[in-house]
């Protein structure tokens, strides 16, 4: 309980202080670089050899593991759509995890998008950022890899936001549904193996051609984020004068 | 970060257009007779790996604005520094971006591409807007191009932004990095790309 308040404390702390700072400002770039450096090794010792094998299975597997995870982040999505009052959004992820979870056998299949249904996501960082709270510093944390300030305070909320780490992760029951943290770890686990598994040859390709990698993937996270606090894929114009 | 790949992809498309051709002015038309006339090119079972290099290399010098791509790049630095280093520095960068392209080649796989629309941002550039679709399952994925147009005869490409994701921001804060770490000193990041073409 302690270690939870001392948590929250420094975490607080860390995104009062840091608001007002750049995203693009480190926070301690040397122990970021550092962290990046091990994940970088944790990916190809154990991230990358499980995602090629992933990528072999068969594509209805593949789909249906994507789908079953997909679903099942549709639920930290609702209470943030409501929490950014956007209610259409939460009505269509609300309706595309019934619709899923049901007709498409718990996740496996995805008939809402077929119906029109397009659950977008959302979590916690996304809704501060909605509500104008700046990225704050950035750093890497292990495993995890890129984020900020505020986006590290909505990972950890997320976790009290989210029915699903609700039911897992604190293993308490909900609507009749129960779990257990390894439920949560293995959701977690099989949606990172999914994304690193979708962009293999992409990952190959960055780490090629970058002359920084630290900074490439920095870039790419805070692009992504402030697309994704935005819903928009319009990307800043910085052109300036060349533009003349 | 998802789907970097097709940004490879259309790095290749905008880069690999027939040497013979000349495209239409219109960005819209441009963009998709480029990237129909490189899927073609691309699929060609007859051209050697080298040969598509060479293909591409002479395409992207026709069509991509490397000069401001690399000046972009730089960020507020190209108003500082000086002549000689500018000027080396923009030749590296055209190495640099060429040897990044043919590097890719192996990346191409089939796709369906289909230009959507064409918004004039103002009278110098335009942002063309298309999607690409890898198979049947797999979302699409919405590619940006930024095209200027001060010449209107002669429109040139100078970013892609693949759901977002400006590849040429990109580049510029890897740049960034670089020079925060030393001083702002051009010649260390010109090193760095020179490195990189010759490994």
């Amino acid at each position: 309980m302690e270690l939870k308040k001392y948590i929250i404390i420094f975490s607080s702390i860390l995104l009062i202080a840091s608001t007002e700072i750049k995203a693009s400002e480190e926070c301690f770039e040397r122990t970021s670089r550092a962290i990046f450096k091990f994940n970088m090794g944790f990916d190809n010792a154990i991230l990358e050899p499980i995602a090629k094998g992933y990528n072999k299975l068969p594509e209805p597997i593949k789909n249906g593991t994507s789908n079953f995870t997909s679903n099942i982040a549709t639920l930290l999505s609702i209470p943030n759509h409501l929490a950014q009052g956007n209610l259409k959004g939460a009505g269509d992820a609300t309706a595309s995890f019934l619709i899923n979870s049901t007709i498409g056998i718990i996740g496996l299949a995805n008939p809402a998008e077929k119906m029109g249904l397009k659950a977008q996501k959302e979590d916690v960082g996304q809704t501060l950022g909605a509500y104008g709270v700046g990225p704050g510093c950035y750093f890497v944390l292990p495993i995890l890899g890129p984020t900020t300030a505020r986006d590290s305070i909505g990972m950890i909320a997320d976790t009290f936001v989210d029915p699903f780490a609700h039911v897992t992760w604190r293993e308490k029951e909900l609507l009749g549904a129960s779990g257990n943290q390894f439920d949560y770890l293995a959701v977690k686990g099989t949606t990172a193996v999914d994304f690193r598994a979708d962009n293999e040859v992409n990952f190959d390709s960055l780490e090629e051609n970058s002359i920084d990698l630290y900074a490439s993937f920095k870039s790419l996270y805070l692009q992504n984020r402030e697309n994704k606090i935005n819903n928009s894929s319009e990307s800043e114009d910085d052109w300036g004068s060349l533009d003349n | 970060m998802k789907k970097i790949i097709s940004v490879l992809v259309l790095f290749l498309f905008f880069s690999s257009a027939s040497l013979a051709n000349t495209y239409s002015s219109d960005p819209k038309i441009f963009v998709q007779e480029l990237v129909s006339d490189a899927i073609n090119k691309l699929s060609d079972k007859n051209l050697s790996v080298e040969e598509k290099a060479a293909f591409i290399e002479n395409i992207a010098i026709e069509n991509v604005d490397i000069n401001a791509l690399s000046l972009y790049t730089l960020g507020e630095l190209r108003k500082s520094a000086d002549k000689n280093s500018l000027s080396k520095f923009q030749q590296t960068f055209e190495k640099y971006f060429l040897k990044s392209l043919t590097s890719r080649l192996t990346d191409y796989s089939s796709n369906t591409f289909e230009v959507l629309n064409a918004e004039k941002k103002s009278a110098n550039y335009t942002i063309v807007r298309s999607k690409i679709t890898n198979s049947e399952n797999q979302p699409e994925i919405k590619i940006d191009w930024r095209i200027y147009t001060k010449n209107p005869d002669k429109p040139l490409i100078r970013d892609l932004i693949v759901e977002g994701l400006s590849l040429a921001r990109t580049q510029k804060e890897e740049f960034a990095s670089i020079l925060n770490s030393n001083n702002n000193d051009i010649n260390i990041l010109i090193n760095k790309l020179e490195e990189f073409v010759n490994k």
